[in-house]
């Protein structure tokens, strides 16, 4: 069985709550002491119906002000599949936590509710999940149940919605389904009320989803986590570097290069405690030891020779600002980048990105919350990096405050 | 082009050792809270794969209650030997001996409240910085939005509207002195990933997950073991039945399910058709729809 992470955004009058609560209650993952606690807190706010976002509302502050406020993890599985969702609130000043939860995931769900059509929201979801390099985006037209199901209006939804898609370059796939999820047309049974539609159903498409080819596997990269030395009787002179394979294959035998300090040695082995292994791809946890004893701590990265990646102190990025504190000009930061921790500046911001529009709002200084844009940073010690185009592991990176530790915005390398 | 497609339980697998390892290398004193339930099970035991051929450079910390079924004990310390564990115990029953807690009165008398108390002296006393716990996302609403890597304030305090985002593998461990983390590995498992991950890796239980023959009664729809720490009142009556255990925690608030599941392919399938989540045999769970919220925000697991 495989995995499959998607992201969802959106407000809870688009019916996203009712959505998730349709495909745990269809695909039977939702528990009776869940139901049972889910109606009881309905009867007692005095909603008609079972609320089925209480389900998805975890916190007692959200639940009291009827809002999503965070990012909630969701598990379902089928026969097929296992799935984690991440939940997300779908208003602007959630933009930080839609970054968030669309940074691991496979598969977008955009929620259109067909009497409203394509409108603003709808517009940043798609831009967020294009930033974050999603290939695959599912278009679910809801609410199909108060348009009379209507095939034209649909249409209509799909081809302004291709229209503006057409400007998002690193969707690979979009596909369109009209659904209701209060009544369930669509979702996991094929609706009787639209024989119109020909394709498959929400869940089937999310069960057959090819996401294969999302890891790079092609660059080898190898950030060392921690250094591993038994320092035993059995294990006298071992010394293994424990990480996970941030992209390519790596074998025994393959020449390597250790960045940044530039030796070149060859991998010896690749340990597991059930034996050893023949190649380790990502996402892989090994331990891999080398042929020559060389110096190398937390932080380095192992590649093979004939195929380095960039290693510069001066990296072009999109970042996200998360912080409710703007960012002063010329803040010092620390950033996290794979296993690497180092200082930066932020040198320049060339331009911010309206989310609405997608239109470069240029002439601007600083960021505050929510806001996306391009920037210059400036490093301490040199990136071992590829684009995030290239590689989502060793092109992203994190920035945080020294002064209060938080993490102030999410960064992408050009 | 071979097919470099990892298994859901691979995947789950290579994400908990990646966190194992941020932890022992972000932090100076981590530690593993250990209290003889599966999930803390499968995190020392992927922690013993995490550190492989050395050992894991944290202790396993167990908060004793004084109110736990016998055969967690004898299986905490063969366990913290096939694994090559250091153990830690914290006592309970120390800290009301020293007045430092005081213990509730009544038949739903549980210690549960108390072990809060214990474990964050036990932190404080050895300068634990992070506290490895075996939270899944999946098993109650608040957790649900409960990060890898949680951060605590000077008094042990979760504060959920206030926590850091958490993006593709970056993990945020910076503190001030005196604040400390949580970290949970194995958030994206299931409670069948566990049990599946169990059954791959043939990872021994204590015996009480598998059907036994023991007295019990109901109580607020819980059925409660008879144990030395709890009795039934004269209107429970007390029958002998064949139960087995979905979770295991302080003998006093964690209830048993009727049950002939004696192997782990039979637990497996009584999992996939159950129909109530296993914290519905939790009564510290039912005492409130914030129950697990509140315990959280004041430093429970």
């Amino acid at each position: 069985m495989d995995l499959l992470r998607f992201t969802t955004a959106g407000s809870v009058d688009d019916g996203k709550s009712t959505l998730i609560g349709r495909l745990l209650y269809d695909s039977k993952s939702i528990f009776e002491d869940q139901l049972e606690a889910m109606e009881e807190s309905s009867r007692r706010r005095g909603d008609e119906n079972v609320n089925l976002a209480l389900l998805t509302d975890g916190l007692k502050a959200e639940r009291e002000q009827g809002i999503t406020i965070d990012v909630a993890y969701r598990y379902f599985a089928t026969p097929k599949r296992k799935f984690i969702i991440a939940d997300t609130p779908g208003h602007i000043q959630y933009t930080r936590n839609m970054v968030t939860g669309a940074s691991t995931a496979n598969v977008a769900i955009i929620l259109i509710d067909a009497r409203k059509g394509v409108i603003e929201q709808t517009k940043r979801h798609s831009f967020i999940a294009n930033l974050l390099r999603i290939q695959h985006l599912v278009v679910a037209v809801n609410k199909m149940d108060l348009v009379d199901y209507s095939e034209e209006v649909y249409n209509q939804i799909v081809k302004d919605f291709r229209e503006f898609a057409s400007r998002l370059d690193n969707i690979v796939e979009i596909t369109d389904i009209p659904i209701s999820a209060l009544n369930g047309d669509n979702v996991v049974d094929k609706s009787k009320n639209m024989p119109w539609y020909q394709g498959s159903t929400f869940l089937y498409h999310l069960e057959n989803v090819y996401v294969g080819g999302e890891e790079n596997h092609v660059d080898a990269r190898f950030p060392v986590q921690w250094v591993i030395r038994p320092m035993s009787d059995e294990w006298h002179d071992f010394r293994g570097y424990a990480g996970r394979v941030a992209g390519g294959v790596f074998k025994p035998g393959d020449e390597v290069t250790v960045l940044p300090s530039g030796f070149t040695t060859k991998v010896k082995a690749i340990h597991s405690p059930d034996g050893e292994l023949e190649e380790a791809f990502a996402p892989q946890s090994v331990c891999i030891t080398l042929e020559e004893e060389i110096d190398i701590s937390r932080g380095d990265t192992l590649v093979k020779t004939n195929n380095p990646p960039n290693v510069s102190q001066d990296i072009e990025a999109m970042i996200c600002w998360f912080s409710n504190k703007p960012m002063p000009t010329n803040a010092k930061l620390i950033v996290r980048h794979t296993t690497q921790e180092t200082k930066a500046i932020i040198q320049e911001v060339k331009y911010h990105v309206d989310i609405n529009t997608l239109h470069k709002i240029e002439g601007v200084t600083g960021f505050s919350m929510n806001d996306i844009g391009r920037i210059s940073l400036r490093t301490a010690l040199p990136l071992i990096h590829d684009s995030y185009r290239r590689n989502r592991n060793t092109g992203s990176f994190i920035l945080i405050d020294p002064g209060t530790n938080e993490t102030v915005a999410a960064g992408m390398i050009i | 082009m071979p097919n470099y497609q990892l298994s859901q339980l691979d995947q789950l697998e290579a994400e908990a050792i990646f966190i194992l390892r941020e932890t022992a290398a972000q932090f100076d004193n981590p530690a593993l809270l250990f209290s003889g339930g599966k999930d803390s099970i499968v995190m020392a035991w992927l922690a013993r794969k995490a550190f492989w051929p050395a050992r894991m450079p944290f202790p396993l910390v167990h908060i004793d209650t004084g109110h736990n079924f016998h055969e967690t004990m004898t299986y905490r310390d063969e366990f913290v030997e096939l694994i090559r564990a250091t153990l830690v115990v914290g006592s309970v029953q120390e800290s009301i001996d020293l007045g430092k807690v005081v213990e509730e009165k009544g038949p739903n008398a549980s210690r549960n409240k108390l072990q809060t108390v214990t474990l964050l002296e036990t932190i404080e006393r050895n300068k634990y910085d992070a506290c490895l716990g075996g939270g899944r996302r999946d098993e109650e609403k608040a957790r649900a939005k409960e990060r890898f890597f949680s951060h605590r304030d000077d008094f042990g305090q979760w504060d959920p509207k206030n926590q850091r985002p958490e993006l593709w593998n970056l993990f945020n461990g910076r503190k001030n002195p005196g604040e400390h983390f949580r970290v949970f590995p194995l958030s994206n498992f299931t409670e069948m990933d566990i049990w599946m991950y169990i059954q791959r890796e043939q990872i021994p239980l204590p015996s009480i997950y598998f059907s036994h023959e023991r007295d019990v009664f109901e109580r607020n729809g819980s059925l409660l073991a008879v144990t030395e720490f709890l009795q039934a009142q004269d209107h429970e009556p007390v029958t002998r039945q064949i139960v087995r255990f979905r979770t295991i925690g302080d003998a006093t608030c964690t209830g048993a399910v009727v049950s002939n599941a004696s192997n782990l392919d039979e637990v497996i399938s009584e999992v996939a058709a159950a129909r109530q989540t296993e914290r519905g045999t939790r009564s510290d769970d039912k005492r409130s729809e914030t129950a697990m919220e509140d315990r959280k925000k004041e430093g429970y697991f």
